[in-house]
C-alpha cells in the first residue's frame, strides 16, 4: 500500500475538482505510489544547486507598447457557455467571495 | 456610539494612550497604450468585451508577452522614491479561481519584485514633514470586472448571477505596499496625495480614483504608545476617493478604540467601507488564507537590469514634485509667511498640470518667487479655468510673467495696471514692458504729478472734500478712486491717498 | 495521383511549384485517402476537407503568380492541441469537445503561409498527457503496424497518420517524449527541436517549460525542411529565442569525425534480448558510418522521471486552471460558481489529467513547494549540467527512444509503468535539448501482427539542430530501415 503523503480532498478543493469517494481513494493510492518514487530525489546533492529559473539562458525583454487588433466580440461571445448581451454570464459568485 | 478622532490626537483607551498604526496597499493602473501582456488597448470605459484577445481572455494556447513601457514605469516609480532595483527580477503566478480571472491565476511578482524599499516623504496640511517607508513596488495584471445581478442592491450577497467584462483584464497594475508607518487618517490621505503627485509627474499613471486607476486598501491597527508590538490589524476596502479613505480610517480607528474600551478584542478581518452609512462592515474573516501556490511563471523569462540602465533611468526622472515642494518652502522660510499657506501653494503648483515647470521657469528668469506664485495661482489660474486653456499653454510666456512681476515689485506699475495687463497678455501675448512703455502705463509716482491730479479731484468734488474734513473717513476710498480715474489708473494709489490727506489737511 | 501522396514533402512541393500537379489535385487525393484509410486507424478527430480545398485554391493562385512556396500543396495532419482558426480544437478532451479556435498557432500559420494543405486534426492523449494515446476522451487511434497495439503518445494520431500514409507529414508536440516515443512506435521520424526554437503560441499548454512543437515525417530531410519553415523568434511567445535558424543545407551521408556518446546509465542489458540486439546493431552501424563511439555519463538521468513528474504536473495544474466553464468550453451549470467549477472540471477531465492536476497542485502547495517543486527544479539543473559535461566529449548522444516496441492496448494499467515509457526521452526534455527519433530496426514479439518498429534517439547540444539533423540523415541513409518493412495493408484498402 502506498504512503499517502497527499491530502487528496484538500488538493482537489484547491484545484476545483469534484471527486467521488472512490476517486479520492483510488487517486490517493496512485499518487502516493508516485510520491514514493519521487522520494528518490532526496538522494540528490542539491544543497548548493540553483533551481532552474529559465530553460534557455537569456534575459527577459519587454515588448513595445504598440496596439494590436483585438478579437471580434461576437466571435468570442458565441463560443461562451452563457452570455447576456455583451457580457459573459456566470452563476452566482457567492461561494468564491 | 461614534467617536470623533481629531487628526493628530492620541487615541485613549481607559487611561492608556494609544496610537494608530496604518499601512496602505495601493493598486495603480499604469498609463500605457496597451495591456500588460498583450496588445489590446488599455483604455478606461468603452463597450464591454471589445478590448480582448486570446491572451487577456485566457484562451487555450495564449501566451503573455510583457509590456516594456509598463516595466519602465514601475522602475521609475520606485527609483523616484529611492527604492532599490534588484539585479534579477521575475514574474510569478498567483493561483486562485474567480470568474473575473481569465486564467485563474494572476501574473504578479512574489519574492523578486522590480523594486524594493524606498521612502515617501511628504508634508501634512499643517506643514509638518512625514516619511513613510515603502516595502515594495511591483507589477501585476488587473482582473476583469463583474456586475452582480439579482439582488435588490447590486451587491454580491443575494445575487443570482454575474456579468463579466474583460476589458480591464490584463491592464498593467503597479502595487505599492507601504510599511505600517502612518499614524493618522490625515497622514494616510497626505501619503496618497504624495504618491499621486509623483506618479502623475512621472507620467506613469493618471491616478484617478473615480476611474479606478487608483485603488487602495488600508491595514489599520492600534497599540499603546511606546509599544513595539503590533495590534491585530483589519483590512479596510472599498474606499472610492481620498476623502472616503480619510473617513473610513477614522471610522475604523474609532471602532477599534470602542471595542477595546468595552474590553473586547480586535478580530483580524476584512471590512468594507460603506460611504452612505459612514461605517465599515465585515466582508470576510481571514482565518482561511488562500494558498496561492506562487511559482515563477514559466512563460516569462526573468529580467536582469544592468547598473548603467538603472542609472540612466534615475538620471532621467526630472525634478520630482517633493523636491519642488521642499524648495518652494525653503525659498519662503525667510519671508515668515505661514508655512501652512506655503505648503498649500506649493502643492497647488505641483498638482496643476504644466504649472510647476512654468513656475520654475518664471523664477529662473529672476522673478520673486512669492509674487510669481501669487500671480500664477491667482489671476492666471482664474483665466485658465475660465478659458479652458492651461496656464502653460497660454499666450502668457514665462518671460512675460517674469517681466510683469519685476515691474510690480519695482513699483513701476501698480496692481490695477498689472491686473489689466495680465488680461491683455492672456488674450494677445506680448511683452508687458513694451506695453507699459508704448502706452505710458507706468505708475505715476511723481509727487508733483499726483498733486496736480489731487487738486483737480478736490476742486471737482468740493462737497465730498468737506464731508471728509467733517469726519466722514469712508469717503477717502471714493476720492482715491477719482484720482485713479483721472490718471487712467496709473496713479500710485498709496501715494494718491497720502497726497489727498495732505491736501485735505491743508498742507 | 495517389502515388504523389507517397512522395516526400520536398518532392510534392517541387511538383506543385513546377505545376506538374496542382494543389487542388493533391487535396482531393489526400481527402480521399483519409476517408479510405483512417476509419481503421482513427488518427483523426476532425477532418478539415473544406479547409484543405480552400488552402489548395490559394496555393495554386500563388504558385501561378510565381511565388516559391517551400511546402506548396503538401498534405499535413495537425495534432489537436494546436489552434487552427475556425476549426474544432479539442486536446482530445470533453472539456473542449466543441471548442472552435478563433486564431492560428504561430507554427501553423507559418506552415499555411508556406503552402500546406491541412487535412485534419489528430488524436492525442488528453491534453498531451500520456504515452500511448489511450488517454484520449474522444477516440481510439491504432498503430498501423498492428491494430491491436497503441501508436504511442501523446502525439499518437499524428504519427499514425504519417505511418498510414494519410498525411505527408504531421505536427506533434513533445513535453517528455510525446513526439519521439510514438515516432519510434510507428516507424517514422519525430523531431523535437531545442526549447525556444519554435513558438508555442497557439499550442495549448501542458507544461510550459517543456512543451515544444515538432515535425513528424517519413525522412530526416523532410523534418529539416519543416523545422526550418517553422522555427524562429515569435513576438507572441516570450520564450522563443532570437537566434538565426541555420538551414540544414545539403545533409551529410556519413559520420566521419562525429563523436557519438553512448550513455553508461542507459546500458542495453536492461532491455529485452531482441530489442537489445537491434540497438547494439544500431551502435555498430554508427561506427560503420564513421562515427567514433564515446562512453559518456549522465549520473542524474535516473532521476529524470521523478523530476519530470513533479515539474510537468505543477505547471499543468496552473495551465489547466483556465478550463472552468466560464468563458469557453464545457460548462456543467450549478447554483453557484464554485460548484460549477468543480462539476465542470470533474466531468470535463479524464483520470490522467485529474491525477496530474492533483499531484501538481500538491507539489506547489504551501508546505510542500520547497520539498517537491523547488527540489525538482534543482534536480533539473543537475541533469542539464550532466548533459553539458557529456557534450564536451561528444557531438551527439545516441540511445533507445523507448525500451520496447509498441505495446498492446490496456497493457499499462498502472500509471507509473506508463510514465516509465518516457524514461529515455525525459532527461533531454528537462535540459531543453534538440532530440529526435529515427527508425533503427524491427522486432516481432510473439502475437504481433508483424514486425514492429524501433527508434534510435539522437540528441544534440542546445541549438545544434543542424549537426543533429545531419547526423540523423547520415544514419538514415546508411541503414535505410524505413524501406525494409511497411505496415500491413489495411483490410479492404488498395495500397
Amino acid at each position: 500500500m502506498a504512503s499517502a503523503d497527499i491530502d487528496v480532498e484538500y488538493v482537489a478543493k484547491l484545484a476545483r475538482l469534484a471527486l467521488t469517494p472512490a476517486e479520492i481513494e483510488r487517486f490517493g493510492a496512485q499518487l502516493g505510489a508516485l510520491l514514493d518514487h519521487v522520494k528518490a530525489l532526496e538522494e540528490l546533492p542539491v544543497a548548493d544547486v540553483a533551481a532552474t529559473a529559465a530553460v534557455i539562458p537569456g534575459t527577459g525583454v519587454g515588448r513595445e507598447d504598440l496596439v494590436q487588433p483585438s478579437l471580434d466580440r461576437e466571435t468570442v461571445l458565441q463560443g461562451a457557455p452563457q452570455r447576456q448581451g455583451p457580457y459573459f454570464r456566470v452563476p452566482s459568485i457567492l461561494g468564491e467571495a | 456610539m461614534s467617536v470623533t478622532i481629531e487628526s493628530g490626537t492620541l487615541l485613549e483607551v481607559n487611561g492608556t494612550a494609544f496610537e494608530a498604526v496604518i499601512g496602505m496597499e495601493c493598486h495603480v493602473e499604469l498609463k500605457t497604450a496597451t495591456k500588460m501582456f498583450c496588445g489590446c488597448r488599455n483604455v478606461f470605459g468603452g463597450e464591454p468585451n471589445t478590448n480582448i484577445c486570446p491572451v487577456c481572455l485566457g484562451m487555450p494556447g495564449a501566451l503573455p508577452v510583457p509590456n516594456g513601457l509598463a516595466i519602465e514605469h514601475v522602475l521609475r516609480a520606485g527609483l523616484a522614491f529611492g527604492a532599490a532595483v534588484p539585479p534579477f527580477s521575475k514574474f510569478d503566478r498567483k493561483n486562485y479561481f474567480y470568474p473575473d480571472m481569465p486564467k485563474n491565476y494572476q501574473i504578479s511578482q512574489y519574492d523578486l519584485p522590480f523594486t524594493s524599499g524606498g521612502t515617501v516623504t511628504f508634508r501634512l496640511p499643517d506643514g509638518a514633514l512625514r516619511s513613510v517607508r515603502l516595502s515594495r513596488i511591483h507589477l501585476e495584471e488587473d482582473t476583469g470586472k463583474s456586475m452582480h445581478l439579482g439582488s435588490s442592491d447590486g451587491r454580491l450577497s443575494g445575487s443570482t448571477h454575474s456579468l463579466v467584462d474583460f476589458n480591464r483584464a490584463g491592464v498593467p497594475l503597479m502595487e505599492c505596499v507601504s510599511e505600517p508607518d502612518l499614524r493618522s487618517a490625515v497622514e494616510a490621505v497626505a501619503y496618497l496625495e504624495a504618491l499621486k503627485r509623483t506618479f502623475v509627474a512621472l507620467g506613469v499613471s493618471d491616478v484617478k480614483m473615480e476611474e479606478g486607476s487608483l485603488r487602495c486598501d488600508a491595514n489599520v491597527s492600534i497599540r499603546p504608545v511606546g509599544s513595539s508590538e503590533y495590534g491585530t490589524k483589519t483590512e479596510i476596502k472599498n474606499m472610492n476617493s481620498f476623502r472616503s479613505v480619510g473617513r473610513a480610517i477614522e471610522s475604523e480607528l474609532a471602532r477599534q478604540v470602542s471595542v477595546l474600551r468595552e474590553g473586547g478584542r480586535i478580530v483580524q478581518e476584512t471590512r468594507g467601507w460603506d460611504e452612505s452609512q459612514g461605517t465599515t462592515h465585515v466582508q470576510r474573516s481571514k482565518e482561511q488564507a488562500h494558498d496561492y501556490r506562487y511559482f515563477p511563471d514559466p512563460d516569462l523569462v526573468p529580467f536582469e537590469f544592468g547598473a548603467a540602465y538603472v542609472d540612466g533611468l534615475r538620471a532621467g526622472l526630472g525634478v520630482l514634485p517633493q523636491t519642488r515642494i521642499e524648495r518652494t518652502i525653503a525659498e519662503n522660510s525667510a519671508s515668515g509667511e505661514d508655512v501652512k499657506v506655503v505648503v498649500q501653494q506649493a502643492h497647488q503648483l505641483v498638482d496643476t498640470p504644466g504649472v510647476a515647470d512654468y513656475y520654475d521657469e518664471v523664477v529662473a528668469l529672476g522673478a520673486a518667487p512669492q509674487a510669481a506664485r501669487n500671480f500664477i495661482l491667482g489671476d492666471l489660474t482664474r483665466l485658465a479655468n475660465e478659458s479652458g486653456t492651461p496656464v502653460a499653454e497660454s499666450r502668457v510666456s514665462p518671460a512675460a510673467l517674469a517681466e510683469l512681476v519685476s515691474l510690480v515689485e519695482s513699483k513701476a506699475i501698480n496692481s490695477k495696471i498689472a491686473k489689466d495687463l495680465i488680461a491683455r497678455l492672456w488674450a494677445d501675448g506680448g511683452s508687458p514692458r513694451e506695453l507699459v512703455e508704448r502706452e505710458g502705463l507706468s505708475q505715476v509716482s511723481d509727487v508733483g504729478a499726483i498733486d496736480a491730479l489731487v487738486a483737480e479731484v478736490l476742486s471737482a468734488n468740493a462737497s465730498v472734500a468737506d464731508d471728509f474734513r467733517a469726519g466722514k473717513a469712508k469717503v477717502m476710498g471714493f476720492l482715491v478712486g477719482q484720482v485713479m480715474k483721472a490718471s487712467r489708473g496709473k496713479a500710485n494709489p498709496a501715494l494718491a491717498e497720502e497726497r489727498l490727506r495732505a491736501h485735505l489737511a491743508g498742507e | 495521383m495517389d502515388a504523389v501522396l507517397d512522395r516526400s514533402a520536398r518532392e510534392i512541393a517541387e511538383a506543385v511549384r513546377t505545376r506538374a500537379v496542382s494543389a487542388a489535385e493533391v487535396a482531393e487525393a489526400a481527402i480521399a485517402r483519409v476517408r479510405e484509410r483512417d476509419p481503421q486507424i482513427g488518427a483523426f478527430l476532425t477532418r478539415t476537407e473544406d479547409l484543405a480545398r480552400e488552402r489548395a485554391r490559394r496555393v495554386d493562385e500563388r504558385v501561378a503568380a510565381g511565388e516559391a512556396l517551400p511546402l506548396a500543396g503538401v498534405p499535413v495532419a495537425l495534432k489537436d492541441n494546436l489552434c487552427v482558426t475556425g476549426t474544432r480544437t479539442t486536446c482530445a478532451s470533453k472539456i473542449l469537445e466543441q471548442w472552435v479556435a478563433p486564431y492560428d498557432a504561430t507554427a501553423v500559420s507559418k506552415l499555411l503561409e508556406a503552402g500546406i494543405l491541412p487535412v485534419g486534426k489528430t488524436n492525442l492523449d488528453e491534453f498531451a498527457m500520456g504515452s500511448s494515446c489511450e488517454n484520449s476522451a474522444l477516440g481510439v487511434t491504432r498503430n498501423p503496424w498492428d491494430l491491436g497495439r497503441v501508436p504511442g503518445g501523446s502525439s499518437g494520431g499524428s504519427v499514425a497518420s504519417v505511418a498510414s500514409g494519410t498525411a505527408t507529414f504531421a505536427l506533434g508536440s513533445d513535453t517528455g517524449g510525446s513526439i519521439r516515443e510514438p515516432a519510434a512506435f510507428c516507424g517514422v521520424v519525430g523531431f523535437k527541436p531545442t526549447y525556444g526554437r519554435i513558438s508555442r503560441y497557439g499550442l495549448i499548454a501542458f507544461a510550459s517549460s517543456l512543451d515544444q512543437i515538432g515535425p513528424i515525417t517519413t525522412s530526416v530531410a523532410d523534418a529539416a525542411l519543416v523545422y526550418e519553415t517553422m522555427a524562429g523568434f515569435d513576438p507572441c511567445d516570450a520564450t522563443t529565442v532570437d537566434r538565426p535558424v541555420e538551414p540544414a543545407g545539403t545533409l551529410r551521408e556519413d559520420l566521419r569525425g562525429v563523436r557519438v556518446g553512448i550513455v553508461k546509465e542507459f546500458a542495453l542489458d536492461a532491455l529485452d534480448a531482441a530489442v537489445r540486439e537491434v540497438y547494439a546493431q544500431a551502435y555498430r552501424d554508427l561506427e560503420r558510418l564513421g562515427a567514433e563511439l564515446v562512453e559518456v555519463e549522465l549520473p542524474t538521468a535516473d532521476y529524470g522521471v521523478a523530476t519530470y513528474y513533479l515539474i510537468a504536473p505543477a505547471e499543468c495544474s496552473s495551465n489547466l486552471a483556465r478550463f472552468d466553464g466560464m468563458r469557453y468550453g464545457l460548462r456543467v451549470e450549478r447554483a453557484d460558481v464554485a460548484a460549477t467549477y468543480e462539476a465542470t472540471r470533474a466531468a470535463g477531465f479524464g483520470d490522467e489529467v485529474k491525477r496530474r492536476i492533483l499531484i501538481g497542485t500538491h507539489a506547489l502547495s504551501s508546505g510542500y513547494y520547497d520539498a517537491y517543486y523547488v527540489r525538482a527544479q534543482k534536480a533539473r539543473t543537475l541533469i542539464a549540467a550532466d548533459f553539458a559535461k557529456a557534450f564536451a566529449r561528444c557531438d551527439v548522444i545516441a540511445c533507445p527512444a523507448a525500451a520496447s516496441p509498441a505495446f498492446e492496448f490496456n497493457a499499462k494499467s498502472d500509471p507509473y509503468s506508463m510514465y516509465l515509457m518516457d524514461y529515455y526521452t525525459i532527461p533531454m526534455s528537462l535540459a531543453g535539448l534538440p532530440s529526435l527519433s529515427v527508425p533503427c530496426g524491427y522486432v516481432t514479439p510473439p502475437g504481433a501482427a508483424g514486425p514492429l518498429p524501433l527508434g534510435l534517439e539522437l540528441t544534440g547540444p542546445l541549438f545544434a539542430e543542424r549537426a543533429l539533423l545531419a547526423a540523423a540523415h547520415a544514419y538514415e541513409t546508411g541503414t535505410q530501415h524505413a524501406k525494409k518493412h511497411a505496415p500491413p495493408p489495411l483490410a479492404g484498402a488498395a495500397r
